[in-house]
């Protein structure tokens, strides 16, 4: 049996050239403007901010404190409440790291605070380089709830875990013509890619007067939130001064120099105008570029007026008597 | 406009465009835009804001070193885009950011250079926002309405000393931002400069 030719479909049916046509313009149209919008997007993402998300954070958690921890509200303790962890150890200003917030979280892991010697010295009678893990050892480990004051207007309230600056200056003994401290971060460009750039003066460098150094709210962190410091954070050794902005608080220190004269600091030299040695948080002293009267808190969405000394006048407003602030910022 | 060749190209532009835009607003209320989410949305638009500007600047010198026309057909596009993104960006900045705290806006805006410029390049863009369309094209003569509009390379520097001076440190990222528009400008005025080569010489043949 021969087959039929299938039957043509009444011309009513059969589409227009024109329409056909117009058809495949229509579709060729569609998938170029698709195409072409997803390019430009793609594009800005790629120009863009990225932005911090958890899953960034590889460096691997550094563990809980095995050394007991007085748990006590203590009298420099705030009850506001706490930064979240996640936020503490996310949010970092950490250029040995990299310049964006999220990048210490991401690329500290090259940093090992593990062994890691102290160097103590210069104007004291008992010099000495000591394992930190030593160096802790002689303390009794407090947790103190202090605010953070970055300079860039930001604040975190974090539960840190140490020891007063002023019980290891004690034990070596500064001498009588020691006037100052001087604190130094590791230089290792192995360990912290940031330093081959020469963005700021490597190694980072910090200071302190020493009545600063020696007052009771002057804290060495080893831990935060009852766990090791995150490399991001300053493993192992970092200072927190919380009456100043928060680059005063030198991360991952190798040295600690007792010092005749005010030691240099690694943000006065690279921006002299923008930042002192003092860098006392103080609201009534904008930086040049932007008011200090207000901070937006870390979770927040309005800001909050930022208080003299970062709340702590009654601590330390004593050490600058007669001192004017809006010089000596 | 009707009878364009590439109807898709400035709808496409103008949805990817935006899309960053409204990933911000999707991801800001929900929490997704890291520990400080304003400053993660200021940083953002700011960001585009300068780029989709540059971008605009390129249109034209694309056409005279590559011979090519059709950027010519997104310009408006990409200048409203980046004029989108500037507007942006000042209303993070001033209702998010400050909360319309008018002491502290006014203080900044006046006292902070590095926000005296962010500003002054915004105020720049308002006109060339607004005489964008044909109609005003006509209203105010093509060689008036092309004056006006070199205003945008203006803008674009000042966005650039903006993002300099924002940066703490490492200025890398806004100084190749300011290279690009330096090589743009200076194709420009290559081209100007040829142009009026060629009138004087075309004056030296045929004298009056």
């Amino acid at each position: 049996m021969r087959d039929k030719p299938p039957a043509e479909p009444p011309s009513s049916e059969v589409t227009p050239e024109k329409t056909y046509l117009r058809r495949r313009e229509l579709l060729k149209n569609a998938g170029l403007f698709a195409g072409t919008a997803v390019a430009v997007a793609g594009g800005l993402h790629l120009l863009g901010r990225k932005q911090t998300r958890p899953m960034d954070r590889f460096v691997p958690d550094a563990g809980l404190v095995e050394q007991p921890v007085a748990q006590a509200m203590g009298p420099f303790d705030t009850d506001e409440p706490r930064t979240p962890y996640e936020d503490v150890t996310t949010y970092n200003n950490f250029y040995e790291f990299g310049f964006d917030k999220n990048d210490p979280a991401r690329f500290a892991h090259t940093l090992k605070p593990k062994p890691w010697s102290v160097v103590i010295d210069g104007e004291v009678h008992q010099p000495r380089t000591v394992d930190v893990e030593q160096l802790t050892s002689w303390f009794s480990l407090e947790e103190r709830i202090y605010r953070m004051r970055c300079v860039e207007a930001w604040s975190m309230v974090i539960p840190w875990l140490g020891f007063p600056l002023a019980a290891l200056l004690q034990r070596v003994e500064p001498t009588s013509h020691a006037k100052y401290v001087a604190f130094t971060t590791l230089l290792d460009p192995e360990q912290m890619p940031g330093q081959r750039r020469a963005s700021l003066d490597w190694p980072y460098t910090e200071g302190l007067r020493l009545d600063e150094a020696m007052n009771p709210l002057t804290l060495l962190a080893t831990g935060l939130y009852g766990r090791q410091l995150p490399n991001q954070n300053g493993a192992p050794l970092r200072l927190v001064v919380p009456w100043k902005y928060g680059f005063k608080g030198i991360k991952s220190i190798v040295r600690i120099r007792l010092t005749r004269e005010e030691p240099m600091t690694t943000w006065r030299l690279s921006a002299p105008r923008e930042y002192g040695f003092y860098a006392n948080v103080n609201p009534s002293v904008p930086h040049p570029r932007w008011s200090q009267a207000s901070e937006r808190r870390i979770g927040d969405f309005e800001r909050r007026p930022t208080l003299p000394f970062n709340g702590y006048a009654e601590q330390v407003a004593h050490l600058y008597t007669g001192m004017d602030l809006r010089r000596f910022y | 406009m009707a009878s364009s060749p590439y109807p898709w190209l400035n709808p496409a532009l103008v949805v990817g465009g935006l899309s960053p835009l409204l990933m911000l607003a999707i991801q800001g209320p929900r929490g997704e835009l890291g520990p400080n989410a304003i400053e993660a949305a200021l940083h953002q638009t700011g960001l585009l804001a300068l780029v989709l500007l540059v971008a605009s600047l390129t249109c034209t010198p694309l056409r005279l070193v590559a011979g090519w026309t059709w950027p010519a057909r997104v310009r408006r596009t990409l200048g409203l885009l980046a004029f989108t993104y500037a507007v942006a960006h000042f209303l993070v900045y001033a209702v998010l950011d400050q909360g319309l705290a008018w002491g502290a806006l006014w203080a900044d805006v006046t006292e902070r250079p590095f926000i005296t410029v962010g500003f002054a390049a915004l105020v720049l863009l308002v006109p060339l926002a607004v005489t964008s369309t044909n109609r005003w094209v006509r209203r105010l003569g093509f060689p008036r309405w092309q004056r006006l509009h070199r205003l945008a390379y203006v803008a674009a520097a000042l966005g650039v000393v903006h993002f300099v001076w924002r940066v703490k440190k490492d200025v890398t990222e806004p100084l190749i931002y300011g290279a690009v528009l330096s090589l743009l400008l200076a194709i420009r005025v290559g081209e100007y400069m040829r142009k009026r080569r060629a009138r004087a010489a075309a004056a030296a043949r045929n004298p009056a």
